[in-house]
């Protein structure tokens, strides 16, 4: 009885008693979810280009972080450093190509999987030997401070990793839209085969790919190393993109993003106001469940390619 | 020459539905498990047994039951860590409730729960394929190894949160717990390890194996020649889960003596996973194989270095054989994406023409 309260009744009321408290629960989730969007986004970018599920996209953000860290180590200046590390991320994924994708054309995609997980150990073990494993500060000059904004208190360092996420989903969206590169990378993601009959270099577009889901996880990888510091738990949060990615479906730009921010506000509201009837650290699997009950009526997710299979 | 059918004919149905109809895989068969019963626990110590043999054997268990699931009827699983806790957790909560009660008696109802358990995780696979079903299993792994941290009555709310193994006897021997021979235990794995392997390697030639095959294939073909698919794919779910259930009541109760949920979490599922695509989808054999192969490969690459004069500081060691695990998955996926299994068919292939190829 006690705990149907604590399940059905309470939350609610602590909801109404302060609206004001439940906005900034909602907001802080919200920038949260921003998190996850750019770590779902990497995902996503992959999986539609080259059908490939890389589950190496958390190495990749932890990789960028601790190589962008290493510059500024060495006194590099930060834009330098960023440009420096975009450089890292574009051989890196000249090398993935090279010597890994180019060799498992046409593999089964669970074979393409357990790959990545094998990149995974690759990247998690250089960029610890070059760099270290120790926790790193990353500082790149964003002001974290908080402000009050009417009756919510509000931190200017997830307000700017918001921006920066928008503008980087901005500017993405409009290369896909609009630029030569851009159209060949649909149409790979539409169609191998036809992509290559009408003449797009298909290993050129791969390279493209990785390349942009490694700037891609730079970003994620500054925003969370500056938030909690340059360490190995970032490999960690690849697992928190997961369902954001079913959410959202895998192959749906938008709907990493929508998915993302679902998650993150619904995973921070889940922690604050029905974690204590739970006893606690829901925040681990909140989000599958949500996704799994989700995917029981939508099993495309939000966004995805909706298979039609009749008998 | 070696290795072949001709000449073996079958006179009874019973030879002609045989296991392995071949003599020379009978042969081979018999010299395994008599190198296994007998000589290795003549000459292994207590290193080898406690180190490599009895985990390799466990976790051979908890991937025949992967690839029941994933290489027989084409589910793709990240649970299984979690299907194993619950094995465990199972195995302790009666254990400790009915101390009079067999112990193989238990392990068995254990892996029942897992089962149970297996069947409500499975069932969004009726909606979902592929890799949305590989995530939506990830909730199972975090799901129950939050509940088994959590709800202290799983683990009879002790203060430091563990399962520990009590002693069990059977037939007056010690097989459980601290104080167990290693030898013992060694004989407890693999003789589940034998019974489970053969019961798989019977169901997946029958009718519910090709069931799962043709589900695997195709489903709506497999539909339409009257597979259920809602049966077959929960029963896959359900078989597999007993497989990993009895695992990881072993990896407990046989090898590690106690653990916490960590010993469950995801890695574990991954590892399990690596075993069933190294060593081949849809092959018993290949489990075997592909188990032996992650586990002895660990141990390869800490004492290799060693062994010819190098020196590398123990925390520099650790991220490289991280590099060279994930450079050797790659290199074994790009050369052999069928894995160990299909190695091993290539052989008996050879063997079979050897010496004149044409």
């Amino acid at each position: 009885m006690e705990f149907l309260e604590a399940v059905f009744v309470l939350p609610f009321l602590d909801m109404a008693d302060s609206p004001a408290f439940l906005m900034e629960v909602v907001i802080g989730g919200l920038l949260t979810g921003v998190m996850y969007s750019l770590v779902a986004l990497g995902f996503v970018l992959i999986f539609k280009a080259s059908g490939v599920f890389n589950f190496a996209q958390g190495a990749m953000v932890l990789f960028a972080a601790l190589a962008l860290v290493g510059f500024m180590e060495q006194g590099v200046p930060v834009v330098l450093a960023i440009l420096m590390t975009i450089g890292v991320m574009i051989i890196l994924a000249w090398a993935i190509e090279r010597l890994m994708l180019r060799h498992l054309v046409n593999q089964e995609g669970i074979i393409l999987f357990m790959a990545t997980i094998g990149l995974n150990f690759i990247l998690e073990g250089v960029g610890q030997i070059a760099w270290g494993s120790d926790v790193k500060v990353l500082d790149i000059g964003i002001p974290d401070q908080s402000f009050e904004l009417g009756p919510m208190l509000l931190n200017t360092f997830d307000i700017s990793a918001a921006v920066i996420a928008a503008v980087m989903v901005t500017v993405l969206a409009l290369f896909f839209q609009y630029t030569a590169v851009g159209r060949a990378l649909r149409a790979v993601a539409d169609d191998h085969q036809a992509a290559l009959s009408v003449g797009i270099p298909l290993k050129t577009i791969w390279i493209i790919v990785w390349a942009v889901a490694g700037i891609v996880a730079l970003v994620a990888g500054v925003m969370w190393g500056a938030k909690s510091g340059v360490q190995f738990s970032l490999v960690l949060i690849a697992l928190k993109a997961l369902p954001v990615l079913i959410l959202g479906g895998f192959t749906s730009v938008p709907g990493a993003i929508i998915g993302g921010l679902i998650i993150g506000v619904g995973e921070t509201v889940a922690e604050i106001y029905w974690g204590p009837a739970f006893g606690g650290a829901i925040e681990g699997w909140f989000a599958y469940m949500l996704a799994l009950a989700f995917l029981m009526f939508r099993p495309q997710g939000l966004f995805g390619e909706k298979i039609i299979e009749r008998v | 020459m070696f290795y072949r059918e001709a000449g073996q004919l079958k006179t009874t149905y019973e030879t002609d539905q045989g296991l392995f109809p071949i003599i020379q895989d009978r042969w081979f068969l018999g010299l395994i498990l008599v190198a296994a019963f007998v000589v290795i626990p003549m000459i292994a110590n207590e290193y080898w047994m406690q180190a490599i043999l009895i985990p390799l054997f466990i976790y051979a268990l908890a991937a025949i039951g992967l690839n029941i699931l994933t290489g027989y009827a084409g589910q793709v699983s990240l649970g299984t860590g979690a299907f194993m806790a619950i094995g465990a957790y199972a195995t302790y909560k009666i254990c400790t409730a009915f101390p009079d009660m067999n112990i193989v008696v238990i392990f068995a109802m254990s892996g029942l729960f897992s089962a149970g358990v297996g069947i409500v995780f499975g069932i969004p696979s009726l909606r979902i394929k592929g890799f949305y079903l590989a995530v939506a299993t990830l909730a199972a792994q975090f799901f129950i190894l939050w509940l088994f941290n959590k709800v202290g009555w799983f683990y009879n709310d002790n203060p430091s949160g563990t399962i520990t193994a009590p002693p069990r006897e059977l037939f007056g021997i010690l097989i459980t717990g601290p104080e167990a021979s290693a030898t013992t235990r060694y004989y407890v794995s693999l003789s589940f390890l034998v019974v489970f392997a053969m019961a798989a390697k019977n169901l997946v030639r029958g009718r519910i194996g090709r069931s799962w095959m043709a589900i695997r294939d195709m489903d709506i073909a497999a539909e339409i020649i009257g597979i259920e698919p809602l049966k077959t794919k929960l029963l896959a779910f359900a078989i597999s889960s007993f497989y990993c259930g009895v695992a990881g009541a072993l990896y407990i109760f046989v090898w590690l003596g106690s653990a916490e949920t960590e010993a469950f979490d995801i890695f574990l599922s991954f590892q399990i996973m690596f075993m069933i695509i190294i060593g081949g989808l849809g092959s018993i054999m290949g489990s075997i194989l592909g188990a032996a192969f992650i586990t002895l490969l660990p141990i390869f690459l800490t004492n290799f270095p060693p062994m010819i004069g190098l020196h590398i500081a123990t925390d520099i060691s650790k991220h490289l054989e991280e590099i060279v695990f994930g450079v050797l998955i790659v290199f074994f996926l790009i050369v052999e994406p069928h894995g160990l299994a299909r190695l091993w068919q290539i052989v008996k292939e050879k063997l079979r023409q050897w010496p004149f190829p044409y």
